[in-house]
């Protein structure tokens, strides 16, 4: 304890001389730097602890499928689910994939071109691999519903099927193209894909 | 340049702040209790664990939370979601270390907040009230602990959990269908852990945060107390500042900041280096999921209870027509209750040890003793030679508060400083 | 004040060492354990024991709250090689290391269901796993024949039999002796492969172990600096303090 106690003031949290000023404003400068990269390495492991598990990333790995007994102008059923979500499969027969090519008329996007909603391998009339099998994700580009499958009559000039959302009334050719005037605003995605035989595909 | 940046950095902060300050006191509160609450000078190492013991409160709720959102309060559910947490969710190994070892370092500063008191006579008036809030906060920190270490729903939880729910069938006459009740089974179940989990995430901590802040309301109304135990608001200068007061920020806040670090620096070693701390943090039969039909062979309350679990144990015989497992309930009870009446115990004429006589002292020094004995035994078996030694440490346990107001009494105290030293 | 002080904290560290003696295992059988270090660092040591597990001890304990593609990664074996090496149960590399086997049935041939093994490191110690498997021997009294050093009147069949060879108990000398050419491994042979088997089951205990360790050390290194500024922050203002 000093014992000229009376001339001091009180400490009020100021540095008396100048250069004690700054030193302590560097100081406070620093400290807070420091300090805000620890806050900010503290939040990481609270941040990453919100992206998928692995038992998510296990549940989310490739699905197969077998599509030896689907018969053309069929959708596979029961309806497999990759990540959660319905795949859907079709086959097309002859006449639909002719249409594909010339009914593009009544079609937001019929060449594809909105480019994420598509692997490369896809952006064709038939929006597929192999011109046979369509696969889609079911699921509605307006508010996430999960479309029917319509078998005929989809499209009241072409008597053709495809897929209506009951949501909202929004409607995909067999490619899973939007119609325009719909409030789907792009067409179904397709998920990447490939065939690992002849009839099984793999998703994911 | 240089001058004028700050300047209208400062002008806008000065406005928003006038805006705010109409609007919400926050400037006054600031004041109130940082910028213009005058702490004694003279705060030593035993003022720390107030803050820590804050700081850890904040840690347990923040990776609290975050458990909560993977762990699954079932039966089939809850081990499983422990060992989810721990290997399938990113960086879950490192949020349940933070709050299993949380838990442990909470009780750490806790006992150490409550032995500075003990020391220095901080439960005296004026701040009796702080003292009977700090005891229900104690009160309320065990119960929370309690139900929190069932919920992992391992072999130890469920058999530790089952000893204290049968500890409610020592009561006479409706001890039986209590702990039925208590358990809404037959035997301890997901029932009882549902229970357990709804108090432990929501009810407590609701209780514990309204109990901590009413603790710094009623602190910050009377002000702190300091090692030398004197008042510093008796002496106060021409503008009513106490002579020997400093402004809480930025002198505290800058020593409680450093405090934190290093405080941080010990318990982040435990957290990465030794989380278990060698079966204390975490106990081996922990490792197993719950087994009704097989106790595990060594069943131990985690340390922060053992004491007052060697004092339940240390009644061994009937007395008064009881039976033994009643007066190891009332011991128990009796010993997490009793220091609550300290205030009132106290009547030495001196607040701090450092003015205090020898009796005191030696009282103290043989009360941690005698404490921290009892905290081994309670890990231990018990066999008879240790029983007897914590049936003797139990009887000083009582009797340094029972004879507490005879001991501060005849002894003779030293003079008290007019100024802190 | 320090000399108030000193008396307590003699007493409390005797206390804490006393504290400290006491294990937690308290084994009730006192067999000489042989000393076992473990070493996550030795990925061949943990592959090899990955293996040996998968194919002498996943049939009947599962490791249930543990990943293949996890293990594999952590492990250094691509995935593909995994699902061809030690995922013999036709499940995809993502997925938990059941056993197939159904745990009634279990329970009908051994008297009890075999535990899952996830924690079992945890739960014991990896030297309780080493000497238990390196102890089994043979007892014509017991029903399934064998006996166990470290775990008396033990429930599991030596599945271990084949590759360490016959081992008998000498009650008068406490020793254990193995019967030349019984086995397929050689006795250093059959200490390494349950040095990996147990290596392996610690690592599976607490998979984050390293990553724990390696990340403490940056937290610890940044706390010190931290502490250095809020220390120099503090002397700073508490200049002004008398």
């Amino acid at each position: 304890m000093s014992t000229g106690d009376a001339v001091h003031d009180a400490p009020t949290g100021e540095s008396s001389n100048s250069d004690g000023a700054s030193r302590r404003y560097f100081l406070i400068q620093a400290t807070s730097v420091v300090g805000a990269a620890g806050a900010v390495g503290a939040a990481w492991p609270f941040i990453s602890y919100w992206s998928p598990s692995e038992k998510a990333k296990a549940l989310g790995a490739p699905v197969k499928i077998d599509v030896s007994k689907l018969a053309p102008g069929e959708m596979l059923s029961p309806i497999v689910a990759w990540r959660g979500k319905p795949i859907f499969v079709v086959r097309r027969d002859a006449a639909t994939l002719a249409s594909l090519e010339t009914d593009t008329d009544m079609l937001a996007d019929p060449n594809s071109e909105v480019v994420d909603q598509q692997p490369d391998f896809a952006v064709n009339s038939w929006r597929s691999d192999r011109k046979e099998y369509g696969v889609f994700l079911g699921v509605c580009t307006h508010l996430g519903c999960s479309p029917k499958y319509v078998v005929t009559d989809n499209f009241a000039d072409t008597g053709q099927g495809g897929f209506f959302c009951p949501c909202h009334g929004s409607r995909f050719d067999m490619a899973g193209r939007v119609v325009k005037g719909v409030p789907a605003p792009t067409n179904l995605e397709v998920p990447p894909y490939s065939f690992q035989s002849d009839t099984v595909i793999v998703i994911g | 340049m240089q001058q004028m940046n700050p300047e209208t950095k400062q002008g806008a902060l000065a406005d928003t702040m006038e805006w705010l300050d109409a609007r919400f006191p926050a400037t006054e509160t600031f004041e109130y209790h940082m910028s213009k609450y005058y702490a004694p000078k003279n705060f030593n190492f035993f003022y720390y664990f107030g803050w820590l013991a804050t700081f850890v409160l904040v840690n347990q709720l923040v990776t609290g939370i975050w458990l909560t959102m993977n762990y699954v309060p079932s039966g089939d559910g809850a081990f499983a979601s422990v060992e989810y947490i721990m290997r399938d969710v990113e960086f879950g190994w490192l949020i349940r270390y933070l709050h299993s070892t949380g838990a442990s370092a909470f009780f750490i500063v806790v006992f150490l907040h409550m032995y500075r008191a003990l020391m220095y006579g901080s439960y005296r008036g004026p701040r009796e009230l702080i003292w009977l809030i700090g005891m229900a906060i104690f009160v309320a920190l065990m119960a929370e602990g309690f139900f929190g270490y069932l919920l992992p729903w391992g072999n130890m939880s469920y058999w530790g959990a089952q000893v204290i729910v049968s500890l409610a069938g020592a009561i006479p006459y409706v001890g039986a269908d209590l702990m039925e009740w208590v358990r809404g089974d037959f035997l301890m179940s997901e029932v009882a852990l549902n229970r357990f989990f709804a108090l432990h995430v929501v009810a407590l901590p609701i209780v514990l945060l309204g109990l901590v802040f009413v603790h710094f309301v009623a602190l910050h109304h009377v002000g702190s107390n300091n090692p030398d135990g004197i008042e510093i608001k008796k002496n106060k200068n021409e503008d009513g500042v106490p002579v020997d007061g400093i402004p809480f920020h930025p002198y505290y806040t800058v020593h409680d900041i450093h405090a934190t670090v290093v405080f941080l620096f010990l318990f982040c070693a435990v957290v990465f280096f030794a989380p278990e701390m060698g079966g204390y943090f975490l106990e081996k039969p922990n490792f197993e999921v719950a087994n009704p039909l097989k106790t595990p062979e060594h069943i131990a309350p985690v340390w922060y209870y053992t004491p007052y679990y060697a004092m339940l144990r240390a009644a061994t015989f009937p007395l008064f027509g009881m039976d033994a497992k009643f007066w190891g309930l009332v011991t128990m009870g009796a010993a997490v209750v009793i220091p609550a009446g300290l205030p009132w115990l106290d009547r030495s004429p001196v607040k701090s040890m450092r003015y205090k006589g020898k009796l005191s002292r030696w009282a103290l020094r043989i009360f941690v003793v005698c404490f921290i004995i009892l905290g081994v035994l309670g890990v231990m078996p018990a066999t008879k030679a240790y029983t007897i030694l914590a049936q003797f440490c139990t009887l000083l346990y009582f009797a340094y508060f029972v004879l507490m107001p005879w001991y501060t009494r005849v002894e003779q105290t030293l003079p008290e400083p007019e100024r802190v030293t | 004040m320090k000399a108030f002080f000193r008396p307590i904290a003699f007493l409390a560290s005797l206390a804490m060492l006393g504290a400290a003696s006491v294990s937690w295992s308290a084994a009730k059988n006192d067999w000489p354990m042989e000393a076992f270090e473990p070493d996550l660092t030795d990925l061949p040591s943990l592959q090899n024991g990955f293996k040996l597990y998968a194919n002498h001890c996943l049939g009947c304990h599962g490791l249930q709250y543990q990943r293949y593609g996890r293990t594999a990664d952590d492990l250094g074996i691509p995935r593909e090689l995994a699902l061809e090496s030690v995922v013999f149960t036709g499940q995809k590399i993502g997925e938990l290391m059941t056993t197939s086997m159904d745990p009634e049935q279990a329970k009908a041939w051994f008297g009890a269901t075999p535990p899952d093994l996830t924690l079992e490191a945890r739960l014991r110690s990896p030297e309780w796993i080493y000497n238990y498997l390196k102890t089994f021997y043979v007892d014509e009294s017991r029903p399934l024949g064998v006996n166990n050093g470290v775990y008396p009147n033990v429930g599991m069949p030596n599945v271990l039999l084949p590759l360490q060879g016959v081992q008998r108990y000498d009650a008068e000398t406490k020793q254990l002796s193995l019967d030349p050419g019984t086995g397929s491994l050689t006795a250093e042979e059959f200490d390494q492969a349950i040095y990996d088997l147990s290596n392996f089951l610690y690592y599976v205990g607490e998979p984050s172990r390293l990553q724990r360790q390696r990340l403490g050390i940056y937290v610890l290194l940044f706390l010190v600096i931290l502490g250095t500024f809020t220390y120099l922050l503090n002397r700073e203002f508490w200049k002004d303090v008398h």
